[in-house]
């Protein structure tokens, strides 16, 4: 019997499609903080075809992980489930008493977390968490040992006793979420709902892991919904997508179509947002912060931050529209003509200086006590640029900076500043050397004192370095707080009054204020969403180019470097494997590592001027799956 | 009760080629539990050597017989230098001839060697009633999370564990000795060269202070680590898959609360060893504790010195198996990557 | 026909979250949201009664707390309200003069080791290397006494004299306090703001006293907290043991032992001391528990505390 998806409240269906029964569907679905407090959640429908992945991308605060355990009928702490139906095959869990759901989790529909390594119980062996998997649904398997050897080839994990007899913490990071897989797909559910499942996994390791996914996806034909912030990824694995924005889902729709022409200003803001490794362009970040629960007033809920908010969009809530096969809430979309996110390039004015650089590194040898981690490291800035130092977590690449800035003082080799060389220590180098180096650290939550106000925060290098009087010294912190777009009124203000945006801001003030020559950036937009990201990028490129500073920018990700650096130097297990200009090393890379980085990075693909759809990680396909030639831009 | 925590050693770092860590860390600390058992033995010995005058004139006084004072120097081998005055007396603890008592003659050895027994029987069937008891208590009221249970058991754990022991002690006499109801006997006086074991109930009072004084403390510990254990990550994940709620408590969450309430199952022995001092001396228990009082009322040096090392001996002894036993029920631990 | 809208700058001030309560004079902050929740109002006020009775006792005392007025555990009666104890002497009498020396005592005690214990945890943790091996060895051989018994040692050594009770209590603290003021001490090391400290040039004691030090303060408040209940403990416990006062000076630890074998004639001689204690050492420990649980609040990890909304529930995503 053939299921045909009735007409949906708001005329909310989805993309189009032959008629094919729907794994999953989900309708109206509502979250709140308990009985009757504020939502969370509200109104998201969508589904799911079998054999297919929809991303659900959104940043922090959406609510998407709260919907992604919300289709196993769970909720976290503090949060309950109010209304909507979540229909598998047909059945819905939500109306399932205690125990009809609980022999549904992991039988018919199972979840692959966020963080393998806490998801995995510490003391007890791999073998006994895969075979429970199959153990606590009776009649899974026929041949339960059988059954965890099959579902561990899948997963790329050797099928060996051994293996079954480790423990998790004697994995590494990828082999702990391959675990992950296997439990998810053992008992071969209707449904698998991934987590940002290859957060913190390196890139190639996430590649092989979105494509054991895809792959198994498609063999059982299994519905996916793959939960992100990594619009770059969902790019190339999902089929739709869905926007989610302050616990409501405001786009929805193909995933080709959808990244070439957003139609929501949101998705707008976050795709242009998102950097590119193949062109160096102006990032646009959406100002502002996403409103928690309970302060979502009425209307839209973007409204504030939105550049074509008008009136009406405060006091109306957005019913959903249906626009050339796509699902938007916004009350101006027929209006607002869709552009293409194609984004101006970075003007790279500056022709390549040929004067000496204001920090050279020579045969840089660091190790953690007896451990070696940096291994004849060499690298220049050049006077008023910016060097990135890309790498994978272990690279070294934090190491590097410390030493640099003094921070770690257990390396050999030398580095000069300005000339002059410099101490190991931070302790034995002058104070006018402090002064021109500063450090800007990669976690906003702990590098600004709790106890001070950004007032004091930020006047503590002029009260440290120079000898001016209180006044001047007032409104110098002023005049940089305004330089980073934040008001005067943040004088008096807490650290744990802002958003981590904003109190990276105050850092960056921090480190502007004693007029520096050159900033280490270490890892500073990691923590932050990728609106957010694109705001402090273009942030410290305006203030690079003001201020001619030179810069030293570390990161592991790739397609930032391309926005922001002018040189690029590589650094793998410690040791540099290719330097040179940006574009060179990013488009014509030498080393075979550096190669296959390009390779794996996920790329988002939002411009006309090349094959429809969406790289993928091991090919080109087209948006239903198929594979393909290169086709013009419908 | 005061419970001061025993020193806490890094986790051993795994390096290639290495024995197995619990064999590292017992090696370790057994290295240096003999250093600081030999560094109390030091202490102890100087200590008494700093008495204004010297051990002599603190026993007999001042103002006493010169010749009698000269007698006892000679039997204390205080005309001895000083350091091989430490050597007899550190060698004859290994062998036993320890001295005499200076109350009353007896060799120190015969004075100690029963009430050991009877202090160590006292320790251990405390330990063990408590533990369990601490256990169960902790985990019933972690699973009854902010019932009445918990809030109760929550509130009553705070107060006692304020008490010091000689109050409980002083409370359960009042209420099950003399004044309230008089089901049990006020004193444990064994009859002399009996064991505990043959007079039970002279040993349940005792007991019961001791452990209604230590199990608020397993208690406490086992409730916040099995909280922690059933609102981790990987019990959600257990319960994402579809894993009966009776198998997650069991299973997944009891191991990961064992190992730091093991901890605090140690730490509680390690204040028994000082909190039989007051309940011996309470109850008239015939142990060391009560020796210790009684010797240091009379200044009866090697008896104190004896007892000291003894109890620091155990102190030691303690902390390492409490940490290896920890260190046993942390599979992240115990075996390297 | 689509009109294009020129975009227009949107406003960018989101509200802030609400302010917790981390503001300048930490300690007051954390004291006042302390006494406002109901275990610290109650510790509070325990600890207060307690207090009362045995400071303001002495000013009270209807007889002489020595002289020997009737029979030995007399009952209750008109005239002494608590009978007497094992000499005959007024209870009441005894019971209000034999609190304030106990408190002086413990309250010294406390100082002592909190005081010595900060110093020497702060100076291991910070100066790191030999110093900090030294430091903690001391450490770990002085916690290898048990702490009545380190007193009871120096006791038989050097007699039962009053300061030395105080020396030998306040020592034997120093080491808990060390240790985890050492562990607090190199926990805020590590954080990044101390490092931007470092390379602005600070010099070592500077950053200890402006960076290090104001964030030490909610668990140095704990352990005094904790101290304050076992220094009580165990100097009562050593006064009922016999070593406190010499006789015939009131104590409630030594009264409750003195007159334990008239337990049936007048027990009141035993539990009123007992009683006294007791609250005394309850409403310490509660209230240092009311300050563990606020200062939990406040130093929780800035990325957690960031992501709870003012609704009071972890919404993280």
């Amino acid at each position: 019997m053939r299921y045909e998806p009735a007409p949906l409240p708001g005329g909310l269906a989805g993309p189009p499609r032959p008629s094919a029964e729907a794994r999953l569907e989900v309708r109206d679905l509502e979250i709140r903080l308990g009985e009757s407090g504020p939502d969370v959640v509200s109104e998201i429908c969508f589904s799911v075809q079998a054999g297919e992945v929809l991303g659900l991308v959104g940043e922090s605060g959406s609510g998407k992980s709260t919907v992604a355990l919300a289709l196993l009928g769970h909720a976290r702490r503090g949060l309950k489930i109010c209304g909507g139906q979540v229909r598998l095959d047909g059945v819905d869990l939500l109306a399932l008493s205690p125990g009809d759901l609980r022999s549904a989790r992991g039988a018919k529909v199972s979840y692959v977390p966020q963080d393998p390594s806490s998801a995995l119980n510490p003391t007890l062996r791999v073998g006994t968490q895969l075979r429970e998997a199959l153990r606590v649904h009776a009649g899974a398997a026929d041949d339960i040992e059988a059954r965890v050897r099959e579902v561990m080839s899948e997963a790329y994990l050797e099928p060996t006793p051994e293996m079954l007899r480790r423990y998790p913490h004697q994995l590494s990071g990828g082999q702990q979420q391959r675990v992950s897989i296997a439990m998810a797909f053992a008992c071969r559910p209707s449904l698998i709902v991934l987590d940002e499942p290859t957060t913190g996994l390196d890139v190639s390791t996430q590649r092989h892991v979105l494509e054991t996914v895809r792959s198994l996806c498609q063999s059982y034909g299994v519905a996916a919904v793959y939960v992100s912030h990594d619009l770059a990824v969902v790019s190339g694995l999902a089929a739709s997508v869905a926007v989610m924005y302050a616990g409501r889902i405001i786009e929805i729709g193909p995933t080709a179509r959808l990244f070439c022409e957003p139609l929501h200003p949101y998705s707008r803001g976050l795709i242009s947002a998102v950097p590119s490794p193949e062109r160096a362009e102006v990032l646009t970040g959406i100002d502002g912060q996403q409103p928690r629960p309970g302060r979502r007033g009425a209307g839209c809920s973007f409204a504030s931050r939105c550049s074509f908010a008008a009136a009406d969009c405060r006091s109306h809530t957005p019913e959903p529209v249906v626009i050339n096969g796509r699902t938007v809430r916004c009350l101006r979309a027929w209006e607002i003509r869709p552009e293409s996110a194609a984004r101006p390039a970075v003007a790279d004015g500056r022709a390549a200086r040929l004067a000496a650089p204001i920090m050279s590194v020579r045969d840089v040898c660091a190790s953690y006590g007896q451990t070696p981690v940096l291994f004849d490291v060499a690298l220049d800035v050049p006077p008023e640029s910016c060097v990135a130092v890309v790498g994978e977590s272990g690279s070294g690449k934090t190491t590097l900076a410390r030493c640099i800035a003094g921070l770690h003082s257990n390396w050999t080799g030398e580095i000069t500043f300005r000339g002059a060389p410099l101490a190991s220590g931070s302790r034995r180098r002058s104070k006018d050397v402090l002064q021109r180096v500063q450090y800007i650290f990669q976690n906003p939550y702990t590098s600004l004192n709790p106890r001070k106000t950004i007032g004091q925060t930020v006047a503590q290098p002029l009260e440290q370095f120079l000898d001016i009087s209180f006044k001047e010294r007032s409104s110098r912190v002023v005049q940089v707080l305004e330089d980073v777009s934040l008001g005067g009124d943040f004088l008096s203000r807490y650290p744990d009054q802002l958003s981590g945006g904003e109190r990276q801001r105050v850092a960056i003030a921090r480190a502007l204020v004693a007029e520096p020559d050159l900033l280490i950036c270490d890892e500073v937009t990691s923590s932050l969403d990728v609106s957010v990201q694109a705001i402090i990028v273009e942030l410290l490129r305006r203030i690079q180019r003001e201020r001619q500073l030179a810069m030293i920018f570390i990161t592991h990700n790739l397609a930032l470097v391309r926005s922001i650096a002018q040189a690029a130097v590589v650094l793998r297990d410690g040791a540099v494997v290719e330097s040179g200009p940006v574009g060179q090393v990013l488009e014509r890379p030498a080393d075979a590592y550096t190669i296959r980085l390009m390779e794996d990075v996920p790329k988002l693909r939002t411009g006309p001027g090349g094959p429809a759809g969406w790289d993928t990680l091991a090919g080109r396909h087209r948006a239903d799956g198929s594979p393909a030639q290169p086709d013009i831009v419908g | 009760m005061t419970v001061t925590t025993a020193p806490v050693q890094p986790a051993p770092t795994a390096s290639r080629g290495d024995a197995h860590p619990i064999a590292r860390l017992v090696r370790r600390r057994t290295a240096f539990g003999v250093l600081t058992l030999f560094l109390v033995s030091v202490i102890v010995f100087v200590a008494t050597e700093i008495l204004p005058g010297n051990a002599a004139y603190a026993v007999l006084g001042r103002n006493s017989n010169p010749a009698r004072l000269h007698a006892l120097e000679i039997q204390l081998h205080l005309n001895r230098p000083a350091v091989d005055q430490y050597w007899t007396w550190l060698s004859g603890l290994f062998t036993g001839s320890l001295g005499h008592s200076l109350s009353n003659g007896e060799s120190v050895w015969s004075l100690i060697a029963p009430r050991l027994v009877d202090s160590a029987v006292l320790v251990l069937v405390t330990g063990l009633i408590g533990s369990v008891i601490g256990v169960a208590l902790g985990a019933a009221a972690a699973l009854r999370k902010d019932g009445w249970f918990d809030h109760v058991s929550s509130v009553i754990a705070l107060a006692v564990t304020s008490l010091p022991d000689f109050v409980v002690a002083i409370g359960l006499i009042i209420l099950l000795s003399t004044v309230v109801w008089q089901v049990l006997p006020a004193v444990s006086l064994l009859p002399p060269g009996t064991y505990p074991w043959n007079s039970p109930e002279l040993l349940i009072l005792p007991v019961a202070t001791l452990v209604i004084v230590i199990v608020p403390y397993i208690m406490r510990m086992m409730r916040a680590a099995m909280i922690e254990s059933l609102e981790s990550d990987y019990v959600e994940m257990a319960r994402l898959k579809g894993v009966p709620e009776w198998r997650i408590v069991l299973v997944h969450a009891l191991p990961n609360a064992i190992a730091p309430t093991i901890q605090v199952i140690g730490l509680n022995f390690l204040y028994l060893a000082g909190g039989i001092v007051i309940v011996e001396y309470v109850f008239n228990f015939p142990g060391i504790g009560q020796e210790l009082v009684y010797a240091v009322n009379g200044r009866d040096i090697p008896v104190i010195q004896f007892v000291v090392v003894v109890l620091a001996a155990f102190y030691v002894f303690a902390n390492i198996l409490a940490d290896v036993v920890a260190l046993a029920a942390t599979p992240r631990r115990r075996i390297p990557r | 026909m689509a009109v294009n809208i020129p975009a227009t700058p949107a406003v960018s001030r989101a509200t802030p979250p609400a302010a917790s309560g981390i503001r300048r004079h930490q300690w007051a902050s954390m004291l006042w949201a302390a006494v406002r929740t109901q275990r610290g109002a109650i510790g509070l006020a325990l600890t207060c009664v307690v207090g009362l009775v045995a400071v303001v006792g002495p000013l009270l005392i209807p007889h002489s707390p020595d002289a020997l007025v009737t029979t030995e555990f007399a009952r209750p009666s008109g005239s002494f309200p608590l009978g007497s104890d094992f000499l005959g002497r007024d209870l009441l009498s005894r019971v209000l003069d034999g609190g304030w020396l106990l408190l002086v005592m413990a309250i010294a005690a406390t100082v002592i080791g909190v005081a010595g214990g900060a110093m020497a945890g702060m100076s291991a943790a910070y100066l790191r290397g030999h110093t900090d091996g030294i430091i903690m060895r001391t450490v770990d051989v002085i916690l290898s006494f048990p702490q009545l018994v380190f007193a009871l040692l120096l006791l038989a050594l050097l007699g039962p004299k009053l300061w030395l009770i105080v020396l030998a209590v306040g020592i034997s603290h120093a080491p808990q306090v060390a240790r985890v003021v050492r562990s607090a001490t190199l926990d805020i090391s590590e954080r990044d703001y101390v490092k931007v400290a470092e390379l602005q040039g600070m010099r070592p004691a500077r950053i200890m006293a402006k960076e290090v030090l104001p964030n030490l303060i909610a668990p140095l408040m704990v352990e005094a907290g904790l101290r304050l209940t076992y220094s009580i403990v165990i100097i009562a416990g050593l006064a009922f043991l016999g070593f406190g006062q010499p006789p015939p000076a009131a104590n409630w630890g030594t009264m409750i032992n003195e007159n334990r074998i008239g337990l049936s004639l007048n027990p009141w001689a035993v539990i009123i001391p007992a009683v006294l204690i007791a609250l005394l050492t309850i409403g310490t420990n509660t209230f240092t528990d009311a300050i563990a649980r606020v200062a939990i609040g406040v130093e929780r990890r800035p990325e957690e505390a960031a992501l709870i909304s003012d609704l009071g529930t972890g919404v993280a995503e």
